[in-house]
């Protein structure tokens, strides 16, 4: 029974921190005991997506981590986390699962566009909290359609934006072109530029250039923006083909400025293009990039290498993904503080919309993640990133969308 | 010949009528019904989808086990059954219901087409024509032009059906029902049509091809009717899942399905259509069997699942080469050929093998290949 002081105090606590009137205190949720919360996940392990594992498996180790310091106010946390082989069907499947069988609290960081898609509405109408989706589309972060579907990264047109912005600031005069990849996630970016590059600026985005995932390289998307005379060079591009547009503009001599969407711009794919031609790329940027030996003395890196030195492998540290899984955990772990000890569903999902300047270990400098029962998008800031060769650096102010 | 021997099922027992076939169905609907007041909903949810993935196994047995025809694109079909029924859904609010008869036909038209050209293409050569069917469906559904109906890689969301008439169950109660129901009447049809003359043709085709054109049979004609019905089932199944799960997404299509298929054929027992049932509880099951068994070698295993899988495969494929229905046929043979030897002891020279009606071993007719 919770005694009547206790229950004002709650109350009284809650309301201090979201500032807004006395809450109804609900029963817990389901998977809540005296000792432990139980939440689940759905990560594609196997399948077309699995260098996106790392991200469940850091998540799962973190909260593990946690519960050898002693849980979050007296609870451990239990993450389940299933494999869904990047299939809805089977992310539908493993959902009920979690849901009906294993009777857990919320869903965290599920990953992918069609799987959060897939599972969204069934999340909804039950009322169960479905918090911070691993997936950058928009249609997650819409809290009038979907009050109890949170999203994490900041999306893809908010990231197009800045490009736009930092364009306009620097380059007032460029003339743009744009190669995108034919499907949601390049036509997110096209948006986006123009939502920023309207009136009299729209015509600075002289030539237009798309590609099918299909296609075996985008070289002549190249030679094409190069022969329109552009002075500036946007690549909305997955891996593969980023790693081929940064390699064939360098081939062409192009001396112009080049941005590459952040999902391209790991260490890894720009050793693919090259070294030398990656020099001067410019990226947006959230997650620290873990493998420059300037941040050694970083504080968040040093809690991140010491994280996985003794609960992951070795290798992990230098890991985009894995980093991005820790700032996720981390973000989980403090809702889960904030919400003291009425951890009902309303609660949660009331406490993942109060987040104020929350920062991350893993996360650079200034991100801060702000939400409130308006705002799903916690990120809204990047920062600009060029490439001088071996590592990311910043280069001026965090720039918002 | 269009199929390797060594996948050729047991010839002897397709066209014979089947003399236990009402007890067989009465006791599916038994335990279809048990199952349906007792299970929960979300077990209901994995049941419905061993069902659907049964009817989709029945009609690829009938291009593979009877035709002697590999499709490795069945995927695509039940693509286009499932987009097919959810954009009548979302777009054009047809009923559920209506979208089964509908997707039905035009699949069996797809089938049809796809199949005339296609199968002048022996053996190899056609899998690998439908492999690339199943490797092209999730880019068609991707494609930008089609993003109005088909809702791009974000895919499109369906309501589910709701429970009619103020029955007295729930949603997933209802619909495992309306499974269970579809999955019997395509049964029932399959086994008609496997008993009849068009069966017969589908099986002299893929034993003779020659001799069976000589008796009048239209090969062409034969083969890609066969196709479309292939497709038809697919297309059912597809429409049907699409019901269930209330989501639609080019990744839910990937070519792992189509191998998934086939892999529940093989191992349900080519040539068997209750088979179907074994090789649909494989599909469904074994890849959270395989998820568990890894995660006892600690949370780091998490690449494990599919080793396993593989482990179950094979296992399966050495223990059962005949697959699950074969295997269960040979252990009745054997029992009864026990029992036989038994009660014959008495009759000094009676030979044993003259009791049960199904030789002990699949009877693999030597055929010439063409």
């Amino acid at each position: 029974m919770i005694s009547r002081r206790e229950l004002l105090a709650s109350g009284a606590a809650a309301s201090v921190a979201t500032g807004a009137s006395l809450p109804a205190l609900a029963a817990n949720a389901p998977g809540v005991t005296a000792t432990e919360i139980r939440i689940g996940q759905t990560m594609p392990y196997s399948g077309p997506a699995s260098a996106y594992g790392i991200i469940g498996r850091t998540e799962v180790a973190y909260f593990k981590m946690l519960n050898e310091k002693g849980g979050i106010n007296g609870r451990k946390i239990k993450l389940m986390s299933l494999d869904d082989g990047y299939s809805p069907p089977k992310a539908v499947e493993d959902i009920r699962r979690l849901v009906e069988q294993e009777k857990v609290a919320f869903i965290f960081q599920s990953l992918g566009t069609p799987s959060n898609a897939a599972i969204m509405k069934y999340l909804n109408n039950a009322k169960i909290p479905q918090l911070f989706v691993a997936t950058g589309a928009a249609i997650f972060s819409d809290p009038k359609k979907f009050p109890w579907t949170m999203g994490f990264n900041p999306n893809y047109q908010a990231e197009a934006a800045i490009y736009a912005k930092h364009i306009l600031a620097n380059h007032p005069k460029a003339k743009i072109g744009v190669l995108y990849q034919n499907d949601d996630f390049g036509q997110d970016y096209l948006v986006g530029l123009k939502s920023v590059l309207t009136g009299d600026k729209a015509g600075m985005i002289t030539k237009t250039v798309s590609y099918e995932v299909s296609e075996p390289t985008v070289d002549s998307q190249i030679v094409t923006l190069q022969g329109a005379g552009v002075d500036v060079m946007l690549f909305a591009a997955t891996p593969k083909f980023g790693a081929q547009a940064v390699h064939k503009s360098f081939a062409l001599g192009f001396k112009g400025v080049r941005y590459l969407s952040n999902v391209s711009a790991a260490f890894p794919i720009l050793k693919a293009a090259g070294l030398d031609a990656a020099k001067g790329l410019l990226t947006a940027a959230y997650v620290k990039d873990t493998s420059d030996p300037a941040l050694a003395k970083d504080p968040g890196y040093m809690e991140w290498a010491a994280f996985c030195n003794k609960y992951m492998d070795k290798n992990a540290i230098v890991d985009g993904n894995a980093a991005y899984g820790y700032a996720a955990a981390q973000t989980m772990a403090h809702v889960l503080k904030q919400c003291g000890n009425d951890l009902s569903r309303a609660n949660i999902l009331k406490q993942a919309q109060s987040l104020k300047d929350f920062t991350c270990a893993t996360l650079l400098p200034g991100i801060t993640l702000n939400t409130s029962p308006t705002n799903y998008s916690p990120i809204r800031a990047l920062q600009i990133q060029d490439f001088d060769g071996a590592h990311w650096k910043s280069a001026g102010e965090l720039i918002h969308s | 010949m269009s199929v390797p021997a060594g996948i050729k099922p047991d010839i002897a027992r397709l066209p014979r009528r089947m003399p236990g076939r009402a007890p067989a169905f009465a006791a599916a609907l038994i335990i279809g019904l048990l199952l349906a007041f007792s299970a929960s909903g979300y077990h209901l949810f994995q049941y419905a989808q061993v069902l659907i993935y049964m009817i989709a196994l029945i009609g690829l047995n009938l291009l593979t086990g009877f035709n002697g025809s590999i499709s490795l694109g069945h995927g695509a079909f039940f693509a286009i059954g499932g987009y097919g029924a959810a954009i009548l859904m979302a777009h054009l609010s047809v009923p559920w219901w209506l979208t089964l008869p509908i997707m039905a036909g035009l699949c069996f038209i797809a089938g049809f087409g796809f199949g005339m050209p296609a199968l002048r293409l022996e053996g190899l050569y056609l899998a690998l024509a439908t492999f690339a069917l199943a490797i092209t469906m999730p880019g068609i559904l991707n494609y930008k032009r089609f993003d109005a109906f088909t809702g791009g890689t974000s895919g499109l969301q369906v309501d589910k059906p709701k429970v009619p008439l103020h029955l007295p169950i729930n949603q997933d109660q209802f619909l495992f029902l309306c499974c269970l129901a579809a999955a019997l009447v395509m049964l029932f049809i399959a086994q008609n049509l496997v008993s009849g003359r068009v069966g017969r043709a589908m099986v002299a085709l893929r034993d003779h091809p020659v001799a069976a054109q000589t008796m009048g049979i239209n090969s062409a004609m034969v083969k890609a009717t066969c196709f479309g019905i292939a497709a038809l089932y697919a297309g059912v199944a597809g429409a049907l899942d699409a019901a269930l799960v209330g989501f639609v997404a080019p990744d839910s299509y990937s070519v792992f399905l189509s191998l998934s298929l086939l892999v529940g054929m093989v191992v349900g027992g080519l040539g068997s259509l209750w088979g179907m049932l074994a090789g649909a509880i494989f599909i469904e099951f074994v890849p959270n069997l395989a998820d568990s068994f890894s995660d006892m070698f600690g949370e780091s295993a998490k690449a494990l699942p599919w080793a396993v899988y593989g482990v179950f495969l094979i296992a399966i494929l050495l223990l059962a080469p005949h697959g699950i229905a074969g295997a269960l046929r040979r252990l009745v043979t054997s029992v009864r050929d026990m029992m036989a030897k038994a009660s014959s002891r008495p009759a000094t020279e009676l030979p044993a093998i003259s009791v049960g009606n199904q030789p002990a071993e699949p009877n693999h007719r030597t055929t010439q290949g063409s």
